[in-house]
């Protein structure tokens, strides 16, 4: 049997590794971002090609679930009309703590080119959102850069500090 | 077709002002086709037909609205017009104080296509066709959700699209395209309450919209003052990059050639 000796010491291979309690967390939530498919509309057929095999969404430790209450990151991929404002506040209060919301394409964020008495005029008049992605409708390079600038703003705070109020509770 | 108009400054202008286009009429004709001539005879013999033309190869007749029921059982069942494609209403209420209603019907063995048109006053109501076309079913819920059209004997008239609480008929004439007061705050007071208006704020319902005098969420094309500086002051302008990125030429607008491109 082959004798190994490991010098620890020298090689910096000391199995020991030392952070902060706040990179450990964040390392673990930046990481596994469990989203809950919010398809409304057309852009929902751009965050389906995100997830599939050609961008490939699972590099970002992003998972599609259908229930909110396994779900980090609510992605609003699409019109939201006044019929349905109810239901989406009802499935993001359903959503566990710590929970995000990125707005995606024009609809979501403002209303979009439905500027009619059915649609509710961005989101963010019934759910407080993190990121607002532009455009109709976003490539799947936008929202994953959209996915990776929240998991730097995720970085950025310390666990402990309180999170800052958002505009609606 | 819209006359074409010449759309190069379409950027600079904030708002398109072409939209209350009025469609010219299509033309109505004479019945001479054999098959409609046929069926509008055997029509006429039993119900009083006010009018009947061709328009676009398809035979259009008015009828009195409160024979609709007869008159479509009698083109189901005798004429062979099987398949209610579609049926709704259109808003005369300005005009001349009623609704049209319509109900497009198709002869799969004649492969001919029939419109039945009738009129009501605001209040009165239609007598539904729900028990001759299934079909009628939805089409006259839908004619209640967006014209406030009652329709008698019906199985469930409710609302089909618009949620069961919501104030007014969307598809009348009357009613704002931007909705009304209910309409514009109904996400805020059912999920909120009316006592949340004041911090959710106003529908921002204009896109094009920019405020000169907001330089914070605002630039002013060809006059950039920094952020939230006084909308007046002297605007920026950048003379030369070079100092920071040394291989970046300084553009030189005077030798800039503006292509004017013809469409
Ligand atoms: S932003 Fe564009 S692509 Fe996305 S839902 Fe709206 S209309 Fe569709």
């Amino acid at each position: 049997m082959a004798q190994h000796q490991v010098n620890y010491a020298a090689s910096g291979g000391l199995p020991v590794a030392l952070t902060t309690v706040d990179k450990l967390v964040n390392w673990g939530r930046t990481n596994s971002l469990w989203v809950l498919t919010y398809g409304l509309a057309c852009c929902a057929i751009e965050m389906m090609a995100s997830g599939a095999s050609r961008y490939d969404f699972d590099r970002f430790g992003v998972i599609f679930r259908a229930s909110p209450r396994q779900a980090d990151v609510m992605i609003v991929a699409g019109t939201l009309t006044k019929k349905h404002a109810e239901f989406i506040r009802r499935l993001y209060d359903q959503m566990a703590e710590p929970k995000w919301v990125i707005s995606m394409g024009s609809c979501a964020n403002t209303g979009g080119m439905f500027n009619t008495y059915a649609t509710v005029q961005g989101v963010d008049r019934v759910i407080p959102v993190d990121i607002y992605l532009p455009g109709c409708a976003p490539r799947p390079e936008t929202l994953q850069y959209a996915v990776m600038l929240l998991q730097k703003q995720i970085r950025k705070r310390s666990i402990f500090q309180k999170p800052k109020p958002k505009r609606l509770v | 077709m819209r006359p074409y108009r010449p759309k190069d400054n379409l950027q600079a202008k904030a708002y398109y002002n072409d939209r209350f286009w009025v469609a010219p009429r299509i033309p109505e004709e004479p019945v001479e086709d054999p098959v409609f001539a046929a069926d509008l005879a055997s029509l006429q013999e039993h119900y009083p037909i006010q009018r009947a033309y061709i328009q676009r190869g398809q035979l259009v007749i008015h009828i009195d609205a409160k024979e609709n029921k007869e008159v479509l059982r009698y083109l189901k069942e005798e004429l062979g017009y099987d398949v209610l494609s579609e049926l709704s209403a259109i808003d005369y209420l300005a005009q001349d104080g009623e609704f049209e209603i319509f109900y497009q019907l198709l002869s799969l063995e004649k492969a001919k296509r029939i419109r039945v048109k009738c009129r009501i006053k605001e209040h009165e109501a239609i007598e539904s066709v729900e028990s001759i076309f299934r079909s009628a079913d939805w089409s006259e819920r839908e004619m209640y959700d967006m014209f406030g059209i009652k329709v008698n004997n019906h199985p469930n008239l409710k609302r089909i699209l618009m949620p069961d609480d919501w104030v007014g008929h969307p598809l009348r004439k009357t009613y704002p395209l931007h909705g009304d007061e209910a309409a514009q705050w109904y996400e805020v007071d059912k999920i909120f309450g009316k006592e949340y208006r004041d911090i959710i704020g106003p529908e921002q319902r204009d896109a094009a919209f920019v405020d000169p005098n907001d330089t914070c969420n605002f630039a002013r094309i060809k006059h950039e003052v920094p952020r939230c500086a006084d909308p007046n002051s002297e605007p920026i302008r950048i003379e030369k990059f070079n100092d920071d990125a040394p291989f970046v030429e300084t553009f030189d607008l005077k030798k800039a050639k503006i292509v004017n491109r013809d469409r």
